[in-house]
């Protein structure tokens, strides 16, 4: 069983007096422990897709499970609670509260679980250390560059110790280097901990640093790639 | 309580219209206290006094006199246990421009009958003994800057002339029925100098048995009901009512003058609230991805908003409470022993409630409803 | 200058946040215009009731109606004054006046009693007081015990009706007609003949004496006569200053609270709009910095948004002066401690007071502006185009 399962999908939304129609009965599978890159040109469905493994969104028709659990049948307040344990999201942009530290913004996904205050800081701690900005704790996202930015998200979407992590676009307003610092970050968080990694990306340079690339386009799984380089599968 | 810091850091994100809001809320709570202290104060006066002491006034009207003769008639009825009567003067002090009560009564038998009027036993006695002495308030020393001991002179305007007094005393009421700002002077004094003794303004009947006051009451009025000044006795509590009555829509307008700021700060208040409310669905969005329940969205909002209302109810109530005492505030003497009391607290404490609830509920609304996928598109 | 439309259109797309503020003014200016409408209503009805061609006189001292008194002598050495006019049937123009209170109670709720002015005239009153009139019935006749009813009275009193009987000072008093003062003090007020109402309450002392002058130009001069005058002791005044005086007691405090509780809700208001223009400034950054580089002055951008807030605040005024306008003409009463009467009068608005009002909105909204406008001024391109 893989860890994310898409079976026969359709999705809809009205936009003014508009049907669109994303997906038309996709299935897909995303094993435990792979680094996948969704790729596709505009309206092709990546941001969907991520947002109905999440349970942020639910199909017109189809199943969507992950680890076991079937996500497009819960309800909001279900959704809710599941996700705070087993879902990691990263955005593009404004991920952070900008009245919270960073170490703040961390913790968030921990004030709705039942540790304990030094329970969690030292999650927290140890999220902050894995990405590098253990020094950068109370400051504020005004205080930190655009790459420090996403790693701090990135901290907050590991810190509850997620099923899996989902990321639309986050290097899509870095520049090169900070790019580069995130996507080794993430190479790392997929090879020396085994976080199952889904990320939706333009960039053709991020795609190669996954492991296996889909390709969307109108709503369909066109092609499959496995890197050329480390593939573990 | 671990959200907490959630709440105040949002709290904190403007500081300025954070600080705003909340003096607005005070500012209105203020006011609302105020006003309606105005109306409690009034409704507090129509309860002074007891029932143990009568007052008989002239039927036909309490600026007509009454005969020195029906004082010892009335001394005579059973259940009577003490006799005074007093005169009102109504002497202006220097431009007039700042009112005081004064007037003369039977000395011995008036402090006799008021033991709320409290002052050292010397005062008393050399007041009782001087004949052009007088008593006074407290209060009357801070406002005319009077001295125990000193001669004060007030221009008669029903009783023309000069009148001069000293002041043998400084009394200090143990009840706000009893004014803290009246100058008491001797009976005889008033009849020897206007030439025409046996007038009374009004008598004071003190009985045995407060349940007996109507009774009691009634056996005045009819002795004299043919005669040629016809009495109405009725208790004390009754005749400060009458004066309470007096004030006629005053009350009802403070009410509703309270109403329409509580009403206008609500405005401000949900404005302030909406407008943060708008500036931060991206956020909202954000944390619901994170796994921020509907429910707890709402909540947090709420919260918010409460915090808001409450510190400026407390800064607000808890400023009237304290700055009218600190200022013995007495409305120029229209407000005896105003205070704020518990009761406008309470409500006022409600106000703010209720305003944390129409204020904070549109905004916890929207964000518990928040679609997230819609708002995470225009974040992105 | 930047085009007043762009406010306007701005204003127009925050409509809820708009509407508060402007509303939370509005609110302000409603209570401001009724509070000095209210002490206005009370110094006017006051006012009205003195003419200046007539001159009051009281015993010297006394600084009401109540506290006078003065002998039939004094009524003759006046009578034969020259400063006093002669009527059409060559009789002095003076009527001196009984004045008492008694307790009467009210229509709505008989346990509420109020102090109500019974006035002993003398018939040539009608004539000295012109702008009283007879508005039903009959003038009481000499002789009888028959009263007149003043309007703002008998609505308010039971047994007021014509026909109907008075009982006050341990007699029956029958009501023969209601009359009308212009909206004066007078209008509370139950009149009846002098000489009636001398044996009844305090004997052979008149409370005062008005007459009407022969020249009114000449008031000092008069009053000089008057008051040197060593057969009597008395003080004379302009009946319209009397009675404007006999106001300012209650009207300085009906003003000083409006002035106070109209002031703290104000602070209350201009915080409302500062928070409504800083944030409307905040979420508009982008346009403001466009506007800098199309080549507008700071300048322009401080007058632009000063502008918008005075408007949304004129909104408010002029919804303010909505709510209160109805106000005009309702009736209260309360009791006037100068001269311990019961007194009704009506709210008065006038144009001033609206004009006033609308004035008031605007200084709040461009002092609620005012900060956010300077801060919109002094935003940089760069900062705002971010």
């Amino acid at each position: 069983m893989a860890l994310v399962e898409i079976r026969d999908v359709y999705k809809s939304f009205q936009r003014d007096s508009q049907r669109i129609d994303v997906f038309t009965g996709l299935t897909l599978d995303i094993e435990a422990g792979s680094f996948t890159a969704l790729m596709g040109p505009s309206g092709s469905g990546k941001s969907t897709l991520l947002n109905l493994i999440a349970g942020l969104d639910k199909p017109t028709r189809g199943l969507v499970s992950v680890g076991g659990k079937h996500v497009s049948e819960m309800t909001p307040g279900q959704l809710a609670a599941w996700r705070a344990r087993n879902i990691g999201f990263v955005f593009q942009s404004f991920n952070l509260l900008p009245v919270l530290t960073a170490y703040q913004n961390v913790e968030l996904p921990l004030l709705l679980t039942k540790l304990s205050g030094q329970d969690r800081t030292e999650r927290v701690k140890i999220a902050l250390d894995v990405v590098g900005l253990a020094d950068r704790a109370d400051h504020y996202p005004r205080q930190l560059s655009g790459g420090q930015e996403q790693r701090t998200a990135i901290a907050r979407a590991i810190v509850a110790d997620p099923t899996v992590m989902l990321l639309d676009e986050p290097t899509g307003q870095l520049d090169a280097k900070s790019s580069q610092e995130v996507l080794t970050l993430l190479q790392r968080l997929n090879n020396e901990f085994t976080k199952t990694i889904v990320i939706v990306t333009h960039d053709a340079h991020a795609a190669e640093r996954a492991k296996m690339t889909l390709h969307l386009e109108k709503g369909d799984l066109i092609e499959k790639r496995a890197a050329v380089a480390g593939a573990a599968r | 309580m671990k959200y907490l810091r959630l709440v105040v850091a949002n709290l904190g994100r403007h500081k300025l219209r954070t600080i705003l809001t909340i003096l607005s809320v005070a500012l209105a709570l203020f006011l609302f206290a105020s006003l309606r202290s105005v109306t409690t104060t009034l409704a507090a006066t129509a309860q002074f006094g007891g029932a143990r002491r009568l007052v008989t006034l002239n039927a036909t009207g309490l600026v007509f006199p009454l005969p020195l003769a029906y004082g010892n008639r009335i001394k005579a009825m059973p259940h009577v246990t003490g006799l005074s009567w007093a005169n009102w003067f109504g002497g202006k002090y220097g431009d007039g421009k700042r009112f005081f009560a004064n007037f003369a009564v039977d000395a011995e038998s008036y402090l006799a009958m008021y033991p709320e009027i409290v002052m050292p036993e010397d005062q008393r006695q050399a007041f009782l003994k001087d004949r052009t002495g007088a008593i006074i308030g407290r209060r009357l020393l801070t406002q005319f800057g009077w001295k125990l001991g000193q001669n004060v002179t007030l221009q008669g305007t029903i009783f023309p002339g000069d009148w001069t007094f000293t002041i043998d005393g400084v009394y200090t009421p143990t009840d706000p029925a009893i004014g803290d700002d009246v100058l008491i002077f001797h009976h005889d004094y008033f009849d020897e100098r206007i030439g025409r003794a046996g007038i009374a303004g009004w008598y004071i009947v003190e009985i045995d048995d407060p349940a007996r006051a109507p009774a009691i009451a009634k056996s005045i009025d009819d002795m004299f009901r043919n005669s040629s000044s016809p009495t109405k006795t009725g208790t004390e509590r009754e005749f400060q009512a009458s004066f309470a009555t007096m004030w006629g829509n005053v009350s009802f307008l403070m009410s509703t003058i309270g109403l329409a700021v509580v009403f206008a700060i609500l405005l401000v208040t949900a404005n302030a609230m909406m407008m943060s409310a708008r500036e931060r669905t991206g956020e909202i969005a954000v944390l619901k991805t994170v796994g921020f329940s509907d429910r707890l969205l709402f909540a947090l909002v709420m919260v918010e908003a409460g915090a808001l209302a409450l510190t400026g109810a407390v800064l607000g109530l808890g400023g009237a409470k304290l700055l009218y005492p600190a200022i013995s505030f007495n409305g120029a003497g229209f407000l005896p022993g105003f205070t704020v009391t518990t009761s406008t607290l309470i409500l006022g404490v409600l106000v703010a409630v209720g305003l944390m609830l129409a204020s904070g509920l549109v905004p916890a609304l929207r964000a518990a409803r928040l679609p997230v996928v819609q708002a995470l598109r225009h974040v992105e | 200058m930047i085009p007043i439309v762009y406010n306007v259109r701005s204003v127009v797309q925050r409509p809820v946040s708009t509407a508060l503020t402007a509303l939370g003014v509005g609110l302000v200016v409603a209570v401001f215009i009724g509070m000095l409408a209210l002490a206005n209503g009370f110094r006017a009805a006051l006012a009205k009731t003195g003419s200046d061609r007539n001159v009051v006189v009281l015993r010297k001292g006394a600084d009401s109606e109540l506290s006078s008194g003065l002998g039939r002598d004094v009524v003759s050495i006046i009578a034969a004054s020259p400063h006093v006019a002669i009527g059409a049937d060559n009789r002095p123009l003076v009527s001196p006046e009984v004045y008492v209170l008694i307790p009467l109670a009210k229509s709505f709720d008989t346990s509420q009693v109020a102090n109500v002015v019974v006035r002993g005239v003398s018939d040539q009153v009608w004539t000295v007081r012109s702008n009283v009139t007879v508005t039903e019935g009959q003038r009481p006749a000499s002789g009888r015990a028959e009263v007149c009813v003043g309007s703002r009275l008998v609505q308010r009193f039971p047994h007021t009706g014509i026909g109907q009987t008075l009982h006050f000072g341990g007699r029956d008093w029958t009501v023969t007609c209601h009359f009308s003062a212009a909206g004066s003090a007078f209008e509370s007020e139950i009149w009846g003949e002098n000489e009636q109402f001398m044996p009844v309450f305090r004997g052979e002392v008149f409370q005062s004496i008005t007459f009407r002058l022969k020249d009114p130009a000449a008031f000092d001069d008069a009053q000089r006569a008057l008051q040197d005058d060593k057969r009597m002791t008395v003080d004379a005044h302009r009946e319209s200053a009397f009675y404007a005086q006999q106001s300012q007691l209650l009207g300085n405090i009906l003003s000083f609270l409006a002035v106070v509780i109209t002031g703290i809700m104000a602070v209350g208001a201009v915080f409302g709009a500062i928070n409504t223009m800083y944030a409307a400034i905040a979420s508009r950054a982008p346009e403001i910095g466009v506007l800098l580089t199309l080549g507008f002055r700071p300048t322009s951008v401080l007058v632009s948004f000063l502008a918008e807030s005075a408007i949304i605040a004129a909104i408010g005024g002029i919804l303010g002066c909505l709510f209160a306008l109805p106000l005009n003409g309702i009736v209260t009463s309360t009791t006037n401690w100068s001269s311990f009467s019961e007194i009704a009068f009506s709210f008065r608005v006038t144009p001033q007071l609206l004009v006033a009002g609308l004035i008031f909105a605007v200084v709040m909204g461009v002092l609620g502006g005012f900060f956010p406008a300077l801060r919109a001024a002094r935003l940089q391109v760069v900062q705002a185009l971010r």
